[in-house]
This record gives C-alpha cells, structure tokens and sequence, in this order.
C-alpha cells in the first residue's frame, strides 16, 4: 500500500473512519480542527453524519445520544474543549457508552497556549468528571500509530461497553508523516443494550440514578469489575531492558525525543533501557515492576510539571528509584536535555 | 363506542408523583399520543434532570438519561444516527430554559426531528421550590423569600413565543392540564409536535404550564385554579403550526 503524507489529526480521523465511525459531533478548537475538517468531507460520503455542535457540551451530549443507539460515533477536542466535556464524560461512564473521544492537547491552566503539552494526564486518566469512572486510554507516539489506536479505540470501547480516549498533543495533531492507511481487522461485539426503538422487546434503559438501598454500590463494583478486566489491555514498548540500570520513560509525542536521548546514550555504551506507555489507563504497571525487582532505576521525562510520575512511582512501590525531568509547556526539549539527565542520572547512582 | 383503556406505552407502575401535580396528566397524553400515532416501537425518550427523571418507570419505550439541560443535544445525537427513531425530550423549565437554554434553541434553530415538552411550574420542584427562569415577578420561592423582584432578576423567559420565530420550528404551542376541554386541547397539541418530526417538518415543542402544589404551598385544587392565573403571563395557544 503507498503511504501517504497526512497529520497527525488526519491520521486520527482516518483510522476512525476506517473503524466505521458513523457519527461525529464536534465544536471548533485549535489544535484539532483538521478531524472535523476531514469528517466534514468524508462522512456524509459514506452516508455518515458530521455535525458542528454550538458548543463542546452539545458536541459531547450528541455523541451521548448517538452511541446509546449502537452506532460507532465520536468527538474530538483540545483541553479547554475537553474540561467542558467533562461533566457527560462521567455519563458516558456511568451508562457504559462505547464512545470515543480524542484530546489533542495543548498547553494549561486556563486558556495556557496552543503548544504541545502533557497537561492533560492526570484528566484523561483520572477521568476529569465526577465519581469512581475512568475512560480507557490510548495514547499514540506517531502518525502511523494514531491511525491505528484511534481505529482500535472503537473496538475495544466496544469490548468493554466503555468510553475509550486517544490523548495526543499538538505536535503529534500537527505534524506530518507518511501513513500507511492499511485496512484493520477489528471485531464486533453485540449490542443487546442499544437503543433502537422496543420492536419485539420490552423497552430500554439507560440510566445512571439509583437510589434503592444498595443499588449505587452495587452498579459501583460492576463498573470497577470491568476496570480490573480492562487491565488485559495494558501495553508499553519496551526497549534495551537487558542491561539496563536506568529506564527511561516517557508517553506520546515527547517519547520520540526521549527515545532518541536513549539511543545516544547507548551509542556512547551507557546502560539505558526505553519504556513507553501506550495504554496510559490501564497503565502497565508489570515493565515498570519487573524493571524496579532488578535494581533498574527511573527517569521520567514529561511535557508537564510532573503527572505520569505518579502512576511510575506507584507501579515501582518504593522498590527503586523514581526520578522527574519536567518539561511545562512552552518549549520542547532537545535530545541533549535528556541525554544530559540521563548521565547525571546514571552518576548518581554509582 | 370507545372503551376507557389504559395506554399500553404506560407500564402498571404507580406514578411517584405528588398529589396534584399535572405531570400524570401530562404523562398519560403522551402515551395515548405514542400509541396512536403507531410509533411505540420506535420511540426514544430522553429523561431529563428534574421529577420526571424517572420517566423509565412510567414508559414502556427506549429512554436515556442525559445530564441537567442536555436532552436536546443527546436526542439530536439520538436522531441524527438513527432518523428512523422517533426521539422526544420531556425537560422541566429549569433543565430545557436555564441550565439547557443553548441546547434547547439551538436543536429548534436546526429544525431537529425531535419533539421537546417543556413542563413549565415556574419553580425547581426537585430540589424544594427555588427559582426558575419562569418564576413569575413577585413569586415567592425558597431562594426568592421576598417574591421575584425584577430588579434582580429580570422576568420570566417566555420560551414558547421565543421558538415561534424559527424557521426550523415546525411546530410550538402552550398548553394546560387544568381543565377537561385544555387536556383535550393538549393532546392535539402533542399529537402534532410528533407530527412534526414524523412528517420529516421540524422541531416539534409543546409547554405544559403545570401546578407545583407542594412548592407553591396549595392544595391540589387552589393550584389548579392557580394555573389560570399563570396564564396571564404566559398565553395558552398554538404560536407555530406549520404541520
């Protein structure tokens, strides 16, 4: 297949289109605006529906709609658009909706900019609205891999009857590569719970209230049933782990730049292993746990002011060492940063 | 000769409605409407925030739960993936005029194949009696003590002649449930706020003004007699048609 040369936010709404994505609903926000741009050409080609909402509330609440009816749907944002949004993400939980939401993120607090940055972790992660709920989260390292983590976005949302996320940033959305659109075998699951009108059946619910005695609890321990299952889809690349005694560590966009640090650090004999969360929840614990038994150190370098480090340091237990190199939003780092860090790093530990 | 029947769209579910409040009347309109129009089998219902949020109780249809003010934005998602369905909202005036106001003008400004029903008691009746953006100007509520004094808080937003000014309205009315002759009238406004969506027109809205008695502190009686007098702010009558 020829490769052709597209952005990272093409990329993501080509490999949604290529999961069958029915419906898009979205509210115009910089960096992102070539998904809907591209849905806006090509879903009503396929018969689709492409609809700009009045606001990031409507957009999301559409995308409530559509996919209580079984529909493959989506919405895409940046991070203000994406704490708007915040409120229904928690619906979209409670009601086990397998929606798919994509967060090319820019920089915060506030209005903060429209450059790359990590801000957004602890949001996606956390899951940004309120109560015990979290979305599945992907998060793509080239433009190749956002074509196909937004197309396997869908089939796991679906999987698991649960909100799924592609979390990027602007320099991922923003930036070209050649993509191999490839075709994806993705499966299909039932959906004896859609909403598409009682025909034959008793009617449907989908609800979130339950006030019985009980009943909040008990909805509450199937949905953190489901997260524990979710953990079998928790995945990292992981790199040089056989003689390392640093790991370095870093998710999405910056992962390159840190990958990169590695690689000059091991050109120059440096014993330095690369881990790289693809899946950011579940976030995958066993690399980290596995490295730390051995006596492998950490270094995590982010495009924030520190978010990832958590899950790092909670996955290490108090095993081993768990440093930060922060990078907030406003400048991207140079390989040399980090290879600079990485050889302090590795002196202090001798 | 017509038989009294019980709508089959209703389940056998007693209402958990306060005696007097009109959402009963308004409910069972709406199930003879589904029934009659034949569309039962393909309705969607959006339960809003609000007592009618157990609207699945009450209906043997398809319903989702939207967050406070969304309904009109989840039923445009609803219709647009499946326009097959024949989608509704039932919102109270807090959900559709004040907290979903946006949602709410901007699915009638695109003419969405969507029926809405705005049940308009002027106060939050939920959460005890505050407030509303239809609370009449003098109206005492829990969060208005002295009465709703305009030069805080302006007067009562009066949806039903709002929506009449849009194209993609198809059709609009306000109604009441208070006397046999209005819940006739009613029900012919509901029919074609259905017809509007099903005949592929626009935007169906129809606004029940209906009594609160427990939040306007009367007896069931007093505040039926008491929608009359809402009725002098907020005119009963069909403001869009075309259908």
């Amino acid at each position: 297949m020829k490769p052709i040369l597209v952005k990272g936010s093409e990329a993501i709404a080509l490999g949604a289109l290529e999961a069958g994505c029915r419906c898009y609903f979205g509210y115009p926000i910089t960096p992102q605006n070539e998904i809907p741009e591209l849905m806006a050409r090509e879903l009503p080609k396929r018969g689709g529906v492409f609809l700009q909402a009045e606001s990031e509330l409507a957009a999301v609440n559409m995308l409530l709609g559509a996919a209580s009816t079984g529909v493959r749907a989506m919405t895409s944002s940046s991070s203000p658009g994406i704490s708007l949004m915040a409120e229904t993400f928690s619906y979209l939980a409670a009601l086990e909706l397998p929606a798919v939401v994509v967060n090319v993120s820019r920089g915060g607090p506030g209005l903060g900019g429209i450059e790359a940055s990590q801000g957004d972790y602890f949001q996606a992660t956390r899951g940004a609205g309120h109560g015990d709920y979290h979305f599945l989260v992907l998060s793509p390292a080239s433009i190749q891999e956002a074509y196909e983590l937004t197309a396997k976005a869908f089939e796991l949302a679906e999987k698991y009857r649960q909100p799924a996320m592609i979390l990027t940033d602007a320099l991922l959305g923003q930036m070209k590569e050649p993509l191999r659109p490839r075709k994806l075998r993705l499966k299909k699951y039932p959906k004896d719970w859609a909403l598409t009108g009682a025909k034959g059946r008793p009617g449907r619910t989908l609800r979130s209230l339950y006030l019985g005695p009980g009943e909040l609890r008990a909805r509450n321990e199937l949905l953190q049933k489901k997260y524990r299952a979710m953990r079998r889809e928790a995945r990292a690349k992981v790199l040089y782990a056989e003689d390392a005694e640093l790991a370095v560590t870093a998710f999405g966009s910056l992962s390159r730049i840190v990958k990169e640090a590695v690689e000059m650090a091991r050109e120059k004999g440096y014993p330095v292993a690369f881990v790289r969360p693809v899946t950011l929840f579940p976030f995958p614990e066993k690399p980290f746990r596995e490295l730390a038994a051995r006596g492998v150190r950490f270094l995590v370098v982010e495009l924030n002011c520190g978010q990832m480090v958590e899950d790092v340091r909670l996955s290490v237990c108090g095993r081993s060492e768990v440093e930060l190199q922060a990078f907030p939003p406003s400048d991207l780092p140079a390989p040399e940063d980090i290879y600079r860090r990485i050889k302090r790093c590795l002196a202090a530990g001798k | 000769m017509k038989a009294f029947t019980f709508p089959q769209v209703l389940t056998d579910r007693s209402f958990h409605y306060c005696p007097g409040c009109h959402h009963g009347i308004a409910h069972r309109l709406l199930a003879e409407v589904l029934e009659e129009l034949g569309v039962q089998e393909r309705a969607y219902g959006v339960a809003s925030i609000g007592c009618a949020c157990f609207l699945y109780y009450y209906f043997d249809v398809d319903i989702c739960e939207a967050p406070h003010g969304r309904a009109c934005a989840a039923a445009t998602g609803a219709k647009r993936a499946r326009p097959e369905l024949v989608v509704f909202t039932y919102q109270g005036d807090g959900d559709f005029a004040a907290i979903g106001l946006t949602e709410s003008l901007h699915a009638a400004a695109r003419g969405e194949r969507i029926t809405a029903i705005m049940i308009n008691n002027t106060v939050y009746g939920m959460t005890g009696g505050q407030l509303s953006p239809t609370t009449l100007p003098g109206q005492r509520t829990t969060t208005t003590p002295e009465g709703r004094d305009p030069r805080v808080y302006g007067y009562p937003l009066k949806v039903a002649e709002i929506l009449a000014g849009f194209p993609g309205v198809a059709f609009c009315a306000r109604v009441a449930v208070n006397t046999p002759k209005r819940v006739r009238e009613a029900k012919e406004a509901l029919r074609k706020a259905f017809l509007a969506q099903i005949e592929n027109r626009g935007f169906g809205y129809v606004e029940f003004l209906s009594a609160c008695p427990v939040n306007w502190k009367l007896d069931a009686v007093r505040a039926a007699e008491k929608v009359n007098e809402l009725t002098e702010t907020f005119p009963l009558g069909v403001f869009r048609d075309e259908v």
